[in-house]
């Protein structure tokens, strides 16, 4: 039922299969070792932040998270693909390619641990914080890319949301807006072929959530979101589109959430143990790296050293985001209009300094 | 100055932001070639382009979260819900984003948008086209809610909206769209964001409405007045924030205080207005604050709704309860 399994190779975009043999003619940007050691890298980063977000959370300093385990080339292959000028709109599994983005990690935990400042991020300033409401954010991404389109200078709105996303009528409204208007926007689902408990083929009787498009005459079309080679040149090919004035597209990528839905879930309630482990197979960072050994030279010493520096990393910004002290109490005031009325003003001064 | 009706000045604030600023883009269903079921962007498509003034596909989630995506790029989007009725839908947007976006990145993305809807009843108009929620509105921290009473403040006030930094819900009386002209000048300063209006002072009380109901209080008042009863009269026009000073200080001088809503008692906005008189005044109220509102029922059809709104008569009737109160 759920899964890659369901199509074949030639009804979806995969280049690279789960043991990393690959299927077809690379594109050009996949034939250079540099690009797909940085995608390897951001995707083996992200793995070790989230590993990392689980255990501050565990032992009570993070708040609920939700883990990106086993998507993390969708996240990652769609941001890559993106210009600066570009507006990302993620929903709130797509640590990787905020962190593709610029945001940096110390930014996603303040996040996570509770901090509006963690959205005040130093990634690309014009891309929205993470969003919540399921959905809510494909309705912004068509007004982002009407903003992109009268600035004139190419820009494409591109936004991610969940299989359960395109049960939601903003979705729709969005997708058909997009359409409509022939705006430059870009939808991205990424199906982990869960909705907290509700697996996919409850979710639509669609057998693709990509053929939602056809309801409103955009294209679409499914990758192999395991492959993050796929996923970026899907993207690549929808961007060059919306910049050519022709319009957005949907794109569907099929992965496996492999993880809980979040920390404060346990997906053994709803799914079978066998389930998950099948799916482990066919995670995304196994096939690259096999591709990377077989094609590009990469070494147990790469290998190595990329898991050491990983953990560094994410250590490091895990100890500078405990050391940052929480806002003072005034700062719930302070950013909620431009000019406070008075007694927003008055409440923010009550509050004093701590 | 020329007459304007509200509608006609809603449509020359729109024209002039639209001429002041070319960020200024406007959308909603049937407001292009058609100018709105009401009219108020008549002949905007026309002389502005299709570009910024634009028809939509009919759905409402998607004209008040495309707004939001368009205000953090930069534009002004001024959005129309072809009725209050139909905005319900866009609460979540409201709610859970315009109001919030600054908020939620610290001031590094922000919501200059406006969305207008025409509201209330007294129009004859066909089922959900005639409620009043603006309560539900003012209950959203980071919006701001503003209802002009007549054609000039519409003018003022609608330009206000469309130059604030944060998101302005644009609520319009449509029983007052073409009830009575006003002179409007066309280069007449925007009104104040966050202010009630004193539209004239009185001794004895003071009676508090916005919007339509402005037009009852109004007789209320002249009749009052023939009976030796002197009323302060408060357009509260910025339902989000509340002009509490304003309130308060009238209040405090009359001793007295009415407020009048075309919306459901429970839960209305006159029973923030009643309970901040409680906190702040009680020792100058000299009789109880009284609400003279629409009734905790579903909007009726067009043959009941005026026993259903608020009038003249029931407004003297509070006074007067409110005036022989010992
Ligand atoms: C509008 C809305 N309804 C319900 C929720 C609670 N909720 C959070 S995530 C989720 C499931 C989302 O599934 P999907 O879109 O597939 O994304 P995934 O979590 O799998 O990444 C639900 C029901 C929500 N955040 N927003
Ligand atoms: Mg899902």
């Amino acid at each position: 039922m759920t899964g890659s399994a369901a199509l074949s190779p030639s009804e979806c975009g995969v280049f690279l299969d789960a043991e990393g043999k690959v299927l077809r003619d690379l594109p050009d940007f996949a034939l250079d070792s540099e690009t797909l050691v940085a995608l390897y890298s951001m995707m083996v980063t992200t793995r070790a932040f989230d590993a990392k977000a689980i255990a501050l959370q565990r032992t009570g300093r993070l708040g609920t998270y939700a883990s990106s385990l086993g998507q993390e080339a969708i996240s990652v292959g769609v941001a890559s693909a993106l210009s600066e000028a570009d507006v990302f709109l993620p929903s709130f599994r797509e640590h990787g390619g905020q962190l593709w983005r610029g945001v940096t990690m110390q930014e996603l935990f303040l996040y996570w641990g509770g901090d509006e400042r963690g959205n005040d991020f130093a990634g690309p300033r014009h891309d929205f914080p993470i969003c919540i409401p399921v959905a809510s954010q494909f309705p912004h991404a068509a007004g982002v890319a009407l903003g992109l389109l009268h600035q004139g200078a190419g820009g494409v709105a591109v936004a991610i949301g969940g299989d359960g996303a395109t049960s939601k009528g903003d979705f729709y409204e969005a997708l058909n807006v997009i359409g409509a208007w022939n705006l430059p926007a870009v939808f991205v689902i990424s199906n982990n072929q869960w909705a907290i408990s509700m697996p996919r083929a409850e979710q639509t009787r669609a057998k693709t959530l990509a053929q939602k498009a056809d309801a409103v005459g955009l294209p679409g079309e499914v990758v192999d979101g395991n492959d993050v080679i796929a996923v970026r040149d899907a993207t690549r090919q929808a961007l060059e589109r919306a910049r050519a004035g022709q319009g957005g597209t949907l794109i569907e990528c099929l992965s496996y959430r492999l993880s809980d839905h979040t920390t404060a879930d346990d997906a053994s309630r709803y799914r079978d143990d066998a389930e998950v482990s099948r799916h482990w197979k066919a995670e995304p960072l196994v096939r690259l790296r096999a591709h990377l050994v077989a094609a590009h030279g990469w070494s147990k010493e790469d290998e190595e050293s990329l898991l050491r520096e990983s953990r560094s990393e994410t250590e490091t910004a895990a100890e500078r985001y405990l050391a940052t002290p929480p806002q003072p109490a005034r700062a719930m005031f302070e950013h909620l209009y431009a000019t406070a009325p008075p007694e927003i003003a008055a409440l923010a001064q009550e509050m004093g300094d701590d | 100055m020329t007459d304007l009706t509200m509608i006609d000045a809603i449509r020359r604030a729109l024209s002039r932001a639209l001429e002041e600023d070319p960020d200024v883009i406007l959308f909603g269903e049937d407001i292009g070639i058609d100018g709105g079921v009401f009219r108020a962007t008549d002949g905007l498509m026309q002389r502005f382009g299709a570009a910024r003034v634009r028809d939509t596909p009919l759905a409402e989630t998607v004209i008040a979260g495309m707004a939001i995506g368009a205000a953090a790029q930069g534009l002004r989007p001024v959005a129309e819900i072809q009725f209050m009725g139909f905005l319900y839908s866009a609460i979540d947007q409201l709610a859970n984003h315009a109001a919030r976006l600054r908020n939620r990145t610290r001031g590094r993305l922000t919501c200059p948008m406006v969305l207008r809807a025409p509201y209330g009843g007294g129009v004859r108009a066909p089922e959900h086209h005639s409620e009043s929620m603006e309560a539900m509105l003012a209950h959203i921290p980071g919006l701001r809610v503003v209802v002009p009473s007549s054609p000039a403040r519409a003018y003022g006030l609608l330009l206000t909206a469309i130059r604030d930094p944060d998101p302005v819900v644009f609520l319009e009386p449509k029983r007052l769209y073409r009830a009575l002209k006003e002179p409007v000048s066309e280069d007449a300063d925007a009104l104040p964001v966050d202010k009630a209006h004193l539209v004239h002072e009185g001794r004895d009380l003071t009676i508090i409405a916005w919007g339509a109901m402005l037009a009852d209080a109004r007789t209320a008042a002249e009749t009052l007045t023939g009976r030796g009863v002197s009323p302060e009269l408060i357009d509260l026009s910025s339902l989000k924030p509340i002009d509490r000073q304003t309130i308060r200080a009238s209040v405090r001088k009359t001793g007295r205080c009415v407020i009048v809503h075309e919306a459901p008692l429970t839960a209305g906005l006159g029973a923030e207005i009643a309970a901040d008189l409680a906190e702040h005044c009680l020792t100058s109220l000299l009789a109880p604050v009284i609400r003279v509102t629409g009734y905790d029922t579903v909007m009726p059809y067009a043959r009941l709704e005026d026993r259903y709104m608020p009038d003249a008569a029931r407004i003297v009737a509070a006074v007067q309860q409110v005036m022989e109160f010992a």
